[in-house]
């Protein structure tokens, strides 16, 4: 598979999964605005998850949907830290979204720089987007700065927010959030956990339940 | 023989289907129309990503290009060409009238949440800036909500891309 294809597969497959567990928040949110909120985040992450999927599936000869549904669990490449099933867990579940969106800014400057006129236009189009989710964070960021669940989760993720990057990128995002550059990693690609086999399990559930259908 | 403006004063009478009193061509998506013969080319930019409406677009498109006589090929254009600044200046003032703030201009830098917070926003029923944010989401990915404090009215803000 080329470099491009690889890179590609990488980011969607971070946006699908960590938008499907977003979208676990719809319902139990902690309040109302909440639950728009953090559904219509999870739905612009599996948004822009179609929109790599289309980008990739074009040079692998290959469907959006199928990259995004029929593959095996041990083929997703996304990264172990949007893997977590956090629903019912708030602290942890803005630890994630605060050190996710900050990646994931670093990781999209870089890509808006890439001499891949495709791949820098999609990369500005969702970084238009992701705008919005940053401020999101930042704004539940600064509300629980000093509580002690949220502080400790950033702590415990913060080596598996590293890993999203490639190595080139951590040092950037480790002096943005002014935390340890030099943590061990965590939660690399391609390390599945359990908790992505039970979700994949699930997300394919009913385009597995008759294959090759024209839904 | 179907021609390019046949084409386009069709697709001007597409509605976007989540909010139908503004049209595909108000929106400002429809980047191209290339008519060869029978075949018709439209290259479309979706607005946001997230945007569940943007398979029903292209549907539609489709429909109304067979419907005279031309074979539709709708391409999909994943760049950063579309942004809130396309929406035509019939299009913004169709939104106000329905009641969603149309969006502010894009700027150089990225909007800021401190803006989003600021009274820059005006009521799209009363015409007050004495409005606030409820949250930076709304019902589809591309509003926010805001609260008139003025004609105490909940209305629906435009995000800027």
């Amino acid at each position: 598979m080329s470099e491009r294809a690889t890179q590609l597969l990488q980011i969607a497959d971070d946006e699908l999964i960590l938008g499907w567990r977003d979208s676990e928040w719809t319902g139990i949110a902690p309040n109302l605005e909440e639950d728009v909120a953090f559904s219509s985040i999870a739905q612009n992450e599996i948004g822009h998850a179609r929109a790599l999927y289309e980008l990739a599936a074009r040079d692998l000869g290959t469907t959006a949907d199928e990259l995004a549904f029929d593959r095996s669990p041990d083929e997703y490449r996304c990264a172990g830290l949007v893997e977590h099933r956090f629903a019912d867990d708030w602290a942890r579940t803005i630890a994630r979204h605060w050190l996710y969106e900050a990646a994931d800014a670093v990781r999209l400057e870089a890509l808006k720089a890439s001499d891949d006129a495709e791949v820098a236009g999609l990369a500005a189009k969702i970084d238009r987007e992701e705008v919005y989710h940053r401020m999101h964070a930042e704004m539940w960021a600064d509300r629980l700065r000093d509580e002690p669940r949220f502080r400790e989760a950033v702590d415990e993720l913060w080596p598996q927010a590293l890993a999203l990057l490639p190595e080139d990128q951590r040092g950037t995002l480790a002096t943005r959030l002014d935390l340890p550059s030099n943590s061990l990693l965590q939660g690399e690609r391609g390390d599945h956990s359990e908790e992505l086999t039970s979700l994949w399990e699930e997300m394919t559930m009913v385009r597995r339940s008759v294959p090759g259908a024209a839904w | 023989m179907v021609t390019a403006a046949a084409i386009w004063d069709a697709l001007a009478e597409i509605p976007d289907p989540e909010i139908p009193v503004i049209s595909l061509v108000d929106l400002g998506v429809i980047r191209n129309v290339d008519v060869s013969q029978q075949r018709v080319r439209i290259e479309f930019t979706p607005t946001f990503l997230g945007c569940p409406a943007l398979e029903v677009m292209k549907g539609a498109m489709e429909e109304r290009v067979r419907a005279l006589g031309g074979e539709p090929e709708v391409d999909v254009v994943l760049d950063d060409s579309w942004s809130t600044d396309r929406i035509t200046p019939a299009g913004r003032e169709k939104l106000r009238a329905a009641g969603f703030a149309p969006p502010a201009a894009r700027e150089a830098a990225p909007p800021k949440l401190i803006q989003l917070q600021s009274q820059a926003f005006r009521c799209p029923y009363c015409g007050s800036t004495d409005t606030k944010l409820e949250n930076i989401f709304g019902p589809t990915p591309c509003r926010s909500l805001r609260y008139c404090t003025s004609c105490r009215q909940p209305f629906e803000q435009f995000k800027t891309i």
